[in-house]
């Protein structure tokens, strides 16, 4: 399993590249292999949405099962991934690149703290 | 699989009934009204009995083997509770009759409230609810009333905890509460920490199933209970589990407000294509006013010569009707049968084997699939499918190739804080036999991963249709038999 050393992720599987004050946001790789064949991903939030910590961001459903996307950063959203309604499948593919989800102008960026490494990430499931 | 639909077996001009001439004036019916054409089947009645009879082969069902689907309590339903259900007085009787001439109708739905008030320690049942999610819906709908006759409204926070079944958030919030989840402890345990944390004015009350779908007795369920009555919050029951229980705990005495009961699971009563189901709801004293009706009761005391007259009363406060009519009364007919059959120490007797062939399968299969809660169990139990130095199969596929093995595969990814779960729930109606035979199974197929999991991975090999495509069955829903649009 690939855990980028560039992102930051939470413990309920998300992560996060910061693009200077831009956050983008998507699953981890290990979040679509307990999740198996992704068949539905629904961006709940819109541009220029006002977003807080911990919110749902979009919710996605598996052959076993449905997940919510949690938001790790508060601010605004700038740009959602309108194309993964019609793939869904790249969450599976590409979990780090073409199945990015959101990404939101950070209105706290001190809130990544509460991020872990790629490393810390790692080691919640070994 | 190259079994034909019944469009493709169609022969025009077969005919298997021939009407005999019309002893009736003909109506002349508008023109606009008539439709011009009716693709139905046209074939012989032998044609038709083959077809049905060949298909209805390929199903599997609890009178053909083993179903260890956990959380479903797939236990046998015995033959007499079909054959009371099929008595003509029971049968043959329709809703809109004089009340009077259905008294013994009215007496078994009573019998029944009773002996569930009974056996849950509840104050007043329901029988109005059709399956456990109705029944669900009605007990948070009932929270959802005695909050706002309280003058409440801001009770609006349903503790739900992340091991429980999907249905109690889909309850919740069509109610319109806002629903918090709690994590379970390393135990197995719902966290009463993160419960006693959310014990604030907005709450509006939790829902708790035990045992729950871990299989686990909740240890610490009166302290969780009591913080939440303390904050003036309402426990709902989710009753699925309550098999593991008939006359050892009653939910009511533990202080739970509300709860459905699964005739279907727990008192034998078919499920699925056999249902239809049935979601009685019990409640504590100070919500049986609340409950949906028409409910059962005495209206006119017997003596020792004459029996009671019974009626239909909605209560006071009802949330109103869930259901037309009474509820699903062929599926109280049963359940009435078996709970008349066992007694009360049969009942005891039924939980007590559940529980004992749960944890005889677990120890049997423990060494061999890793089970994250590892105590004793109560009526089911939840092993992980995978395996780190044989990490092609997985759940699905030991669920598939269980199929190979002539068994129903278990309750699989559910629940969902196991990853690769397996939810292995037996009941008490298996015998050793057919539990050892299954374990054998379970570790013939371990064996199977390790050293040919292509076995697994391409399973199911021994059925009329292989591996289904689940992706391409979520992605692309077609309902309709395609030949049907030439």
């Amino acid at each position: 399993m690939n855990f980028p050393a560039n992102l930051k992720y939470r413990t309920t599987d998300e992560w996060v590249r910061i693009e200077d004050d831009i956050a983008v946001i998507g699953i981890t790789d290990r979040a679509q292999d307990h999740l198996s064949d992704v068949v539905f991903v629904e961006i709940v939030v819109a541009v220029d949405d006002e977003v807080s910590k911990d919110d749902v961001g979009a919710t996605i459903e598996s052959v076993k099962a449905a997940a919510d996307v949690n938001i790790p950063v508060s601010g605004t959203v700038t740009e959602i991934n309108e194309g993964l309604a019609d793939t869904p499948e790249t969450v599976n593919s590409d979990p780090y690149g073409a199945a990015w989800m959101l990404k939101i102008k950070m209105s706290s960026p001190s809130e990544l703290d509460d991020l872990l490494s790629a490393d810390d990430y790692k080691a919640l499931e070994d | 699989m190259t079994e034909p639909t019944i469009f493709e077996l169609s022969s025009p001009g077969r005919q298997g009934v021939r009407f005999p001439d019309a002893k009736v004036p003909e109506y002349n019916i508008p023109a606009q009204f008539v439709r011009q054409e009716l693709p139905l089947p046209e074939m012989s009645e032998l044609d038709v009995v083959r077809h049905f009879t060949h298909i209805s082969q390929f199903n599997y069902g609890v009178d053909i083997g083993f179903y260890p689907l956990g959380s479903c309590t797939m236990k046998y339903n015995p033959k007499i509770n079909e054959a009371g259900a099929r008595l003509p007085g029971f049968a043959y009787t329709h809703p809109s009759q004089p009340i009077e001439t259905v008294q013994g109708n009215l007496a078994l739905m009573f019998g029944l409230q009773e002996w569930l008030k009974e056996i849950g320690g509840f104050s007043g049942v329901s029988m109005q609810a059709a399956a456990g999610a109705q029944g669900e819906m009605v007990g948070i709908k009932i929270i959802a009333a005695y909050h706002q006759n309280n003058g409440d409204p801001q009770r609006v926070k349903m503790l739900i905890p992340d091991s429980a079944h999907g249905t109690n958030p889909a309850s919740s919030a069509m109610s319109g509460f806002e629903i918090v989840k709690i994590p379970t402890d390393a135990d197995g345990n719902v966290d009463f920490k993160a419960v006693k944390a959310e014990t604030d004015e907005t709450l509006a009350g939790l829902m708790i199933t035990n045992p729950n779908t871990l299989g686990l007795f909740e240890q610490q369920v009166l302290d969780v209970i009591q913080v939440v009555h303390d904050a003036g919050g309402l426990v709902y029951g989710d009753g699925a589990n309550m098999n593991a229980l008939l006359g050892i705990v009653r939910p009511g005495d533990l202080g739970i407000d509300v709860m459905h009961y699964n005739l279907h699971k727990t008192f034998s009563t078919p499920h699925g294509g056999g249902g239809p189901g049935s979601g009685p709801v019990g409640v504590a004293e100070k919500l049986v006013d609340f409950l949906p009706g028409p409910i059962a009761e005495i209206i006119e005391e017997g003596t020792d010569e004459e029996a009671p007259f019974y009626g239909l009363v909605m209560p006071e406060k009802s949330i109103g009707r869930v259901k037309s009519f009474f509820g699903q009364f062929g599926i109280f007919v049963r359940a009435y049968n078996y709970i008349s059959m066992l007694g009360a120490k049969g009942l005891r007797q039924a939980a007590e084997y559940a529980v004992l062939n749960a944890n005889y399968l677990r120890v049997l299969v423990k060494n061999t699939y890793h089970i994250p809660f590892d105590r004793v169990c109560m009526h089911e139990f939840v092993a992980e499918g995978r395996w780190k130095d044989a990490s092609e199969a997985r759940a699905l596929d030991i669920a598939k190739r269980l199929i190979d093995y002539g068994f129903h595969p278990p309750t699989n990814y559910f629940p969902l804080i196991v990853h690769e779960a397996l939810m292995i729930e037996p009941t008490e109606t298996e015998s050793k036999q057919a539990l050892d035979a299954f374990a054998d199974a379970l570790l013939k197929i371990a064996e199977e991963a390790h050293s040919a999991p292509e076995l697994l991975t391409s399973a199911p090999h021994n059925t009329p249709v292989g591996r289904l495509d689940e992706v391409k069955a979520a992605k692309e829903l077609i309902l309709k038999d395609q030949s049907l649009n030439k």
